[in-house]
């Protein structure tokens, strides 16, 4: 009969309350779970695991055994305890030996579970059923549907205030369903002015629904994680998957789905730029999409005919279907300076600003500033998302190449190619974040020169992979490819080194207008 | 309970007919028994004093669960109140309970007129001029009161 055992912790005062229901096996703090969890390691050791929803629930009681193991309430106020603190175990364990007891409770909006007398816990419980008869009889009005009903059919938390079960009922449900409790994960009392937050167990007992019961416990869950600094849901839809880290930093994480994030914001991995001002760069591309509809923009025309050209690949090198002009994607101009060393499409060029400036009012060179940044930041986001489909051409040259007697072993370095080519795509896209938020200075120019390197090599392996490879003999592509993306891992690495070192020195100074 | 006015809502409508609020006239519509047409008296001592403030108050379908809709119909001058008569209260949000009731809405309504607070405002320039030239802001949301809800004797 008891509605508590839907809840996925076991309630130790509940427990005692029930006579032979023979759960009784979740006992509080014994046995030593031997999750299997599996560890992964990143170059620097940054620890950290991967958790399905059904761990992360154990985790969740797990802290609340662990705590309960030394104090001693129910688990279910327990919980309450441990959301007030974020989930901090030992900050908890502090206020509760070394500050006011009391005040904890007021302060988590919780009755003091030692204030009630054992005594009148006693009377309740053994409730004769002639004292139940008479109470029967005895009727009151519930303040919320002003029905008179028996005194049996009220009921409340221990602040006292009493309404009846299907108003209990119904305001839970409403609170759950419809407001979503919000990120705080708690439910206070019906009453006015009463900020006493219902227990897990009495909202599992009053609420009957099983959608309702299962979105409330989605809803702690995730109150859990939200709050839990070492905890953060894999950001990919429906995923499901926590990682759980050992200390909070900004460190790219991979999840059993494949994603890889930044711990610290949950973007995607983000190198060389850091978390802030991916943060406020994000917000600005939002603020700025509805105006600069150009964003939207996948089609550009052909700067000699004028016909439409839609991109199809992630290379910039354009060439027009219909009057076979080389052109690059990013300026318009001809490819032709672009394809040898010189590659003039990755920086705003400050005398060009100036001479903007002066021309025009400073709002409008602030938006063309922005403008250019963000230009070459989609640009290869939407570039990387080109990349997908070249997976798929190089599968079928890498099977091709099997075919002429070459080892599985031996075609995968075309693999790692389009491994190469997506990561030198995704740090470009953030080294334009990064710079936007630059302020000029000897670094910044090195970091400029570094960028063109990168982007220059990356478009090279692009163009190369995209096209080239289907006119070269297969004895030399392997050589070509490797000499590319090997050169390409060399721009990156050095790009990141330089930015990494500048943050350890300090060399950066940031645009706060930008 | 599908269809007919719950028994709450027709015990509170009875009760503010039989005892009403001094100061505040709250009859619901001839065709919607949810909707109520509302008269507040601007209260003694305040800038209002002499008005009389229409307002609309709506119960929705979830009321008592969720909050009932209440928003200022007479324009008025009043650091919590905009534009366009909304009000900000925090029963009327986030410290909604359903034991609260059109009664007791209505009186902390009358109450805010007695006390602006400035300090949490929803009329930014209202409270902005609140706050730096408070005699001022009186002053204006007198001229508000005399201009846009006269007096008119209060229906008993
Ligand atoms: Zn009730
Ligand atoms: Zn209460
Ligand atoms: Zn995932
Ligand atoms: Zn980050």
């Amino acid at each position: 009969m008891n509605s508590e055992d839907d809840l996925f912790y076991n309630d130790d005062d509940s427990a005692h309350e029930m006579d032979d229901d023979d759960d009784d096996f979740v006992e509080m703090g014994i046995e030593p779970e031997p999750t299997s969890t599996n560890e992964k390691t990143d170059v620097e050791v940054f620890l950290y695991e991967v958790l399905t929803t059904e761990q992360i629930v154990q985790h969740m009681v797990d802290c609340i055994k662990e705590v309960n193991t030394v104090v001693q309430i129910p688990a279910t106020t327990t919980r309450i305890l441990l959301n007030h603190f974020k989930w901090d175990k030992e900050k908890l364990m502090d206020c509760y030996y070394d500050g006011d007891q009391e005040k904890l409770f007021l302060e988590a909006h919780v009755i003091s579970p030692f204030k009630k007398t054992p005594n009148a816990k006693k009377r309740t419980t053994r409730a004769t059923s002639a004292a139940v008869a008479a109470s029967v009889q005895q009727e009151v009005t519930c303040e919320i549907c002003y029905l008179a009903l028996p005194a049996t059919l009220m009921t409340g938390l221990e602040c006292g205030h009493k309404f009846c079960i299907q108003c209990w009922t119904e305001y839970l449900t409403t609170k759950i369903m419809d407001e979503g409790m919000g990120q705080v994960g708690t439910i206070s009392c019906a009453a006015h002015n009463c900020d006493i937050l219902v227990d897990d167990a009495t909202v599992m007992k009053l609420v009957k629904d099983p959608k309702v019961k299962l979105k409330y416990q989605h809803l702690i869950t995730n109150s859990f994680v939200e709050c839990n600094r070492l905890l953060r849901w894999c950001p990919m839809p429906d995923c499901g998957h926590v990682v759980k880290v050992q200390f909070f930093d900004s460190k790219p994480v991979s999840c059993n789905c494949g994603h890889i994030f930044c711990f610290a914001c949950g973007e995607n991995w983000h190198d060389p730029v850091r978390c802030m001002w991916l943060k406020r760069w994000i917000k600005k591309c939002d603020d700025d999409s509805e105006t600069s509809n150009w964003i939207a923009a996948n089609t550009k025309e052909c700067p000699k005919c004028h016909s439409t050209i839609e991109k199809d690949g992630g290379c910039n090198h354009m060439v027009c279907k219909k009057c076979r002009f080389d052109f690059c994607w990013v300026c318009l101009g001809p490819w032709e300076p672009h394809g040898s060393s010189w590659y003039n499409c990755n920086r705003y060029d400050e005398d060009e600003a100036k001479k903007a400036r002066d021309s025009q009012e400073k709002s409008r060179s602030a938006l063309q500033r922005y403008l250019f940044y963000c230009n070459r930041y989609m640009n290869h986001m939407q570039s990387l998302k080109f990349e997908s489909k070249l997976y798929a051409s190089i599968r079928l040259k890498m099977e091709e190449m099997q075919q002429h007697n070459m080892s599985w072993i031996e075609v995968q370095f075309l693999k790692k190619a389009v491994d190469v080519l997506c990561q030198c795509r995704q740090t470009l896209m953030y080294t334009y974040v990064f710079a936007f938020y630059l302020r000029k200075n000897n670094q910044s120019i090195i970091f400029e020169e570094n960028q063109k390197d990168l982007e220059n090599s990356t478009e090279h392996l692009s163009e190369y992979l995209e096209r080239d490879i289907t006119s070269d003999m297969l004895v030399d592509i392997k050589q070509k490819v490797q000499d590319k993306y090997r050169y390409c891992e060399s721009r990156r690495k050095v790009l990141l080194d330089h930015v990494h070192e500048g943050y350890e020195r300090e060399l950066w100074d940031y645009l706060d207008s930008a | 309970m599908s269809g007919g006015l719950p028994r709450r809502i027709i015990k509170e409508t009875q009760r503010l007919q039989a005892e009403p609020v001094p100061g505040i006239v709250a009859i619901p519509d001839d065709s919607n028994a949810r909707y109520f047409h509302v008269d507040v008296a601007g209260p003694k001592e305040s800038p209002y004093e002499g008005g009389v403030f229409k307002l609309e108050l709506f119960l929705p379908e979830e009321y008592p669960m969720s909050a009932p809709k209440v928003r200022f119909m007479t324009k008025i001058y009043h650091p919590n109140i905009d534009k366009l008569g909304r009000i900000c209260l925090d029963i009327l949000k986030d410290k909604w309970s359903p034991a609260l009731q059109i009664r007791t809405v209505l009186l902390s309504i009358q109450a805010l007129l007695s006390a602006p607070n400035p300090d949490d405002p929803l009329a930014n320039d209202v409270a902005e001029q609140w706050k730096v030239n408070e005699a001022q802001a009186i002053e204006i949301a007198k001229q508000w009161t005399k201009r846009y809800a006269p007096s008119q004797p209060m229906p008993s």
